[in-house]
């Protein structure tokens, strides 16, 4: 279970607070997507609940135990992380790269033993990454990459797994795919997932729970509780672009000629 | 055997392969070193020298007291410059950075200038007692150097990109090489001998007395870099992912640090400033391990590297018509155009560095 203890992330200094207090529970095999503008903290959140940057306030705790608390090999443990960076490391192959996410299970050599190599070839038959585990990391293409580190992050068996803009890179078959995947890994082992992700449709048709991060505030509830409560519109609808929660779709706002779909 | 589990055990089957031919190659070229030279002994001889000293005493001193302890100098320097560059490469996450092209060898170079012009500036007194504890004045010295420039070296790396960290690295160097000039020059006027000859690259000036402290810190280090390597492999995916998959990124870099300067520090006390070997090897035992996980690297790099420096050193002590030639100009030969070579046709490399 991840519960969040008004928990407050952001910066020391300027930019200060980015998402105030935040009080929640998550129970395990929850798949919740993260939406919000550009700039209104995902990142900053999702960094802050796995312990890559400190809180300003509270704690996240896994089973009663504070993420920014675990030594660095218990944090591996607990919390996945996959990033929208693009990583790039000549001279390693594809499953160098998903081996790697059992470092915090290895000895001092990082040595695999027979449990390592099984959850690494479920992890890449999961991902779907089989075909391209033996080439080159650095000759894959962008969503091949991608997939890789998901597969190294599906091999941690955390039981918290974190994914950033993971489909910024993918085609919409792509987006489909992964997403699909993350919600059965989440459905069939309990772990949690958290993703963050620019394609609103998409989240709000396939998320089981949604954070909607806006103006320093996390809402959450099911998609379509928060479509009807007007909080996907609040966030964000603009001067051009407005929500159609009827169709779950964004509409152009035209003057003069009513709405346009996009 | 499945595809897989052949591409999970080749780097080791690699290692197994090339490390007994290093290991022959550098048999081959010691054998030669202390064989012939300015003055050619052959084989006979040279036997003799090494187990029946009273049987034939010239060759015994030639091949004991002034080849010996340079082959083994070479061994050690070219193993500790090759495996450093290993650890600055990864931890650095920079192709092109090494002990001499970070700048941390000037450090070396800075810190034992420092320490023999204080003792030639305090009188007779501390060059005799310089002169007599030589072995750790100087190492104590490069240590201090060489730490100093590396802890800066790493802060600023945190704030500047990849090629400014290697243009400042280098100017440091050539710094320091004007600096280290200067300052000789005066040191040497109120008569500090100690240090003469030494601003070039060399494996000549070390003696058997020497060798303890030239092995022990380096080592020291290769242990610290052992227990380095995991989290080494796993910062080749950055340093948030080294984070997250359970690596202590703070307490690696200082690691990494300290068993650089260990292996670098003796070095350069003992050696000068030896270019060029820390720079390329890593890229030669990378391509040969097909690999870039640190762990394998680290005894491929040591051989490539001791055999590098050995091969150079034989050339430059090849019995030439006139003065010998220099070590650093010998490896330059070979270095640079390397690393154009790779600059120019890696084409993982042409971004990065």
């Amino acid at each position: 279970m991840l519960a969040l203890e008004s928990l407050v992330s952001g910066y020391h200094g300027a930019r200060s607070v980015v998402v105030g207090a935040t009080t929640l529970n998550l129970a395990p095999g929850s798949f919740v997507c993260v939406i919000g503008r550009n700039g209104a903290g995902k990142s900053t959140l999702m960094r802050t609940i796995c312990g890559l940057q400190p809180a300003l306030g509270g704690t996240a705790a896994i089973d009663g135990r504070v993420v920014s608390q675990m030594s660095a090999r218990d944090r591996g443990r607990a919390v996945a992380v996959v990033t929208t960076d693009r990583v790039s490391s000549p001279g390693l192959i594809a499953r160098d790269v998903v081996e790697l996410g059992r470092q915090p299970y290895t000895d001092w050599r990082g040595q695999l033993a027979a449990e390592d190599r099984r959850a690494v070839a479920n992890a890449l038959r999961r991902a779907g990454a089989e075909p391209f585990a033996p080439k080159s990391f650095d000759s894959l293409s962008d969503g091949e990459r991608q997939r890789v580190m998901i597969a190294r992050a599906l091999a941690q068996s955390s039981q918290i797994m974190v994914l950033d803009e993971i489909t910024a890179f993918l085609d919409l078959p792509g987006r489909v795919e992964v997403m699909a995947l993350l919600r059965r890994h989440a459905e069939a082992t309990g772990t949690i997932v958290l993703l963050s992700s620019h394609d609103l449709e998409l989240s709000l048709e396939l998320a089981l729970e949604l954070w909607i991060v806006d103006d320093g505030e996390l809402v959450r509830g099911a998609p379509d509780e928060l479509v009807d409560q007007g909080a996907v519109a609040r966030a964000f609808d603009s001067a051009d672009v407005t929500f159609d929660a009827e169709r779950r779709r964004f509409v152009l706002r035209e003057e003069g000629c009513g709405i346009t779909s996009i | 055997m499945t595809p897989s589990s052949v591409a999970l055990e080749l780097p080791r089957a690699r290692l197994r392969l090339a490390a007994p031919a290093f290991a022959l190659a550098i048999l081959g070229v010691s054998l030669f070193t202390l064989s012939y030279g300015q003055v050619a002994l052959g084989l006979e001889r040279l036997i003799a020298g090494l187990f029946a000293p009273d049987s034939d005493p010239i060759a015994a001193q030639i091949v004991r007291d002034i080849r010996l302890p340079r082959v083994a100098t070479g061994i050690v320097a070219g193993a500790a410059l090759g495996m450093s560059g290993v650890l600055m490469q990864a931890l650095f996450r920079n192709p092109m950075a090494d002990a001499w092209s970070l700048g941390l060898l000037a450090g070396g170079q800075l810190g034992v200038a420092l320490v023999v012009t204080a003792a030639a500036f305090a009188g007779p007194a501390a060059i005799a007692f310089l002169t007599n504890f030589q072995g750790i004045g100087l190492t104590t010295g490069a240590l201090i150097g060489v730490a100093a420039f590396a802890a800066a070296m790493a802060a600023l790396s945190r704030r500047v990109g990849n090629i400014t960290l290697l243009v400042v690295g280098l100017m440091l160097g050539f710094t320091v090489h004007g600096l280290v000039s200067v300052i000789m020059h005066f040191a040497n006027r109120i008569g500090g001998r100690v240090y003469s000859g030494w601003n070039d690259g060399t494996f000549a000036s070390t003696t058997f007395d020497d060798l303890g402290f030239l092995v022990a810190p380096v080592v020291l280090g290769l242990v610290v870099a052992i227990a380095s390597a995991k989290g080494l492999s796993a910062l080749l995916l950055g340093e948030t992912y080294a984070r997250s998959m359970g690596t202590d990124v703070r307490r690696l870099r200082w690691l990494t640090l300290g068993a650089v300067v260990l292996m670098v520090a003796p070095v350069t006390a003992y050696c000068g400033p030896v270019t060029f070997i820390g720079l390329i090897v890593p890229h030669f035992a990378r391509a040969l391990a097909r690999t870039s996980q640190i762990l394998p690297l680290l005894p491929l790099a040591a051989l490539s590297g001791a055999l590098l420096a050995l091969t150079a050193d034989a050339i430059v002590h090849l019995p030439w018509e006139q003065h010998f030639l220099h070590l650093n100009a010998i490896l330059a030969l070979a270095g640079a155009p390397a690393v154009i070579g790779l600059l120019l046709f890696r084409p993982s490399l042409r971004g990065s560095a």
